[in-house]
């Protein structure tokens, strides 16, 4: 579904990645673990559009997305959760989920996914016309993602959900990206949490430096001696 | 005697407040002082003046197409003059901003000439008499016009889907994109609203004063930038306030003090707001992100 051939980026004459390669088939959740300044969050960038590559290729079924704007991404399928959780602070959660469907125009089936939304987030439908930077971080968390849940994605860009959030609050958020992944989304997650990362997604790639230094199935990075010492503290 | 005061003030106010909102739309967008916003005021008004003598537009009609005239201009100034610097340093497009101001007067003074032009009265002149004040015709439709198009401006904002693009852009861009709003769009048509109401304002300053110059829009300009910060620039309903109230203000200073120092008392009351609250009446404090 995604696929990416040695794609080089940075910001300005600093070179965040170096070629790097990662593919995710439908259905999959894959999950991009490593320190923190090493490169994930500039993917994640680099694939949605806000960045442009310097060089290398995205493609997503099989076509070149490497020069498209980002709202144009959007309509293509692809939506991304930045980190931080970014939802627009003085816009109510309601509108926030609106501009989540921004792209779309079939009015009947927003409404639907809207209603589905706040039936998967219950908290939200408490707060809907509360203005979005006053949710509690979780809050915002769930806000943020079912934003990009209202663009009905076929790929979901997830930048480090466990960000800044209690540890049960962290465990509800792994099982809802569980369950998007479930119904039928295909997930890549950029997470610090190798540990929690790794149990849920299918594959992984360990990223050092700007570099793709390790790719296998979770299970196996899970038992791979150099992750478990760098990434699981043991 | 001070309620009639209070009445010039509001209407002076509400043609300041409408120039004052395509600063702050702007600003609220891409942080950008729109210094050329005065020449497309006094565009505004010359499109205006051309329109109803020249090709013998009805008064109404002129007003409108004035607006839509001024929208284009204002495009052309974002397209030609800021987007080419979006990505350079905020200092570059602030000079860019200047120059294509000076461009823009010189312009007018090349093709109009440096004499000022009569506007005609569109309607019979008439004043109405109440317990409190008098008003002009005029008048009334200035304020009329004004608080039309100011609560438009809002339900528009507040109500429709791009209005809602819009404050998601003002908010944060990167994340706007992400929600497929093309963030080019959302610029052109902030530009396109916010000339479109400065010429409004030019055109009812026009038939208020019934003088057209080229250098019109320098004091207005500089005017309606001041109500922008006086209210907090970037936030829209200060602006309106910031505009009514430097109006009001302006006009009782003349009136009390001595019309000589009218511009003098305008910048104080600026100068007194910014020390007690430097982000204006509405304006909220800004975090640097990092």
């Amino acid at each position: 579904m995604l696929r990416i051939e040695n794609l080089s980026a940075g910001y300005g004459s600093i070179r965040a990645l170096h070629q790097i390669s990662l593919t995710v088939s439908e259905g999959e959740i894959v999950c991009l673990i490593g320190s923190n300044g090493v490169g994930k969050t500039t993917t994640l960038k680099t694939i949605s559009g806000l960045l442009r590559p310097d060089e290398g290729g995205i493609y997503f079924d099989n076509r070149d997305i490497s020069r498209t704007p980002p709202h144009k991404i959007v309509e293509m399928g692809i939506s991304h959760v930045p980190e931080g959780r970014n939802v627009f602070p003085r816009l109510t959660v309601r509108e926030n989920l609106e501009l989540g469907a921004y792209a779309r125009k079939d009015k009947a089936q927003i409404k639907k996914d809207f209603a589905q939304v706040m039936e998967t987030f219950p908290q939200l439908a408490v707060r809907e016309k509360q203005s979005a930077g006053t949710l509690s971080g979780g809050e915002q968390q769930m806000l943020a993602i079912g934003r990009a849940l209202m663009s009905r994605p076929r790929l979901l860009l997830l930048d480090e959900p466990s960000m800044g959030l209690a540890p049960l609050f962290v465990l509800g958020i792994f099982e809802i990206i569980t369950e998007i992944n479930r119904q039928g989304t295909t997930i890549l997650l950029v997470e610090q949490n190798a540990q929690l990362a790794l149990r849920t997604a299918h594959r992984g790639y360990v990223m050092e430096t700007g570099r793709i230094i390790l790719d296998d199935s979770a299970a196996a990075l899970l038992q791979n001696e150099r992750v478990r010492k760098a990434y699981l503290g043991e | 005697m001070f309620i009639q005061q209070l009445m010039n003030g509001l209407v002076l106010g509400s043609t300041y407040a409408l120039i004052a909102l395509g600063y702050t739309m702007v600003y609220g967008i891409i942080e950008l002082i729109n210094f050329a916003h005065g020449e497309i005021y006094m565009f505004g008004a010359f499109a205006g003046l051309i329109l109803v003598t020249v090709l013998k537009v009805p008064f109404f009609l002129a007003f409108f197409l004035a607006m839509a005239l001024a929208s284009l201009l204002g495009i052309t100034v974002e397209y030609l003059a800021y987007r080419p610097l979006r990505r350079s340093t905020r200092l570059a497009a602030l000079i860019s901003a200047i120059g294509a101001s000076i461009f823009l007067q010189n312009l007018a003074l090349w093709r109009m000439g440096a004499q000022p032009y009569t506007f005609p009265s569109p309607f019979e002149p008439k004043v109405y008499q109440t317990a409190f004040f008098t008003i002009s015709r005029v008048e009334i439709i200035i304020l009329l016009f004004s608080f039309l198009l100011m609560i438009g401006l809002s339900l528009f904002i507040q109500k429709t889907k791009i209005g809602k693009a819009m404050r998601a852009t003002a908010q944060d861009k990167d994340t706007a994109s992400l929600m497929g709003i093309n963030i080019n769009k959302i610029i052109t048509i902030t530009f396109a609203i916010g000339s479109a109401l400065g010429a409004a304002a030019g055109v009812m300053v026009g038939i208020y004063f019934r003088t057209v110059t080229p250098s019109m829009g320098l004091m207005p300009g500089l005017k309606g930038f001041v109500a922008a910060v006086l209210g907090g620039i970037g936030n829209i309903p200060g602006a309106m306030m910031g505009g009514i109230l430097l109006g009001i203000t302006e006009v009782m200073g003349a009136a009390y003090i001595s019309s000589q120092y009218r511009d003098a008392v305008a910048f104080a009351l600026l100068i007194m707001v910014l020390l007690l609250k430097p982000t204006g009446l509405l304006g909220r404090p800004t975090q640097e992100k990092v």
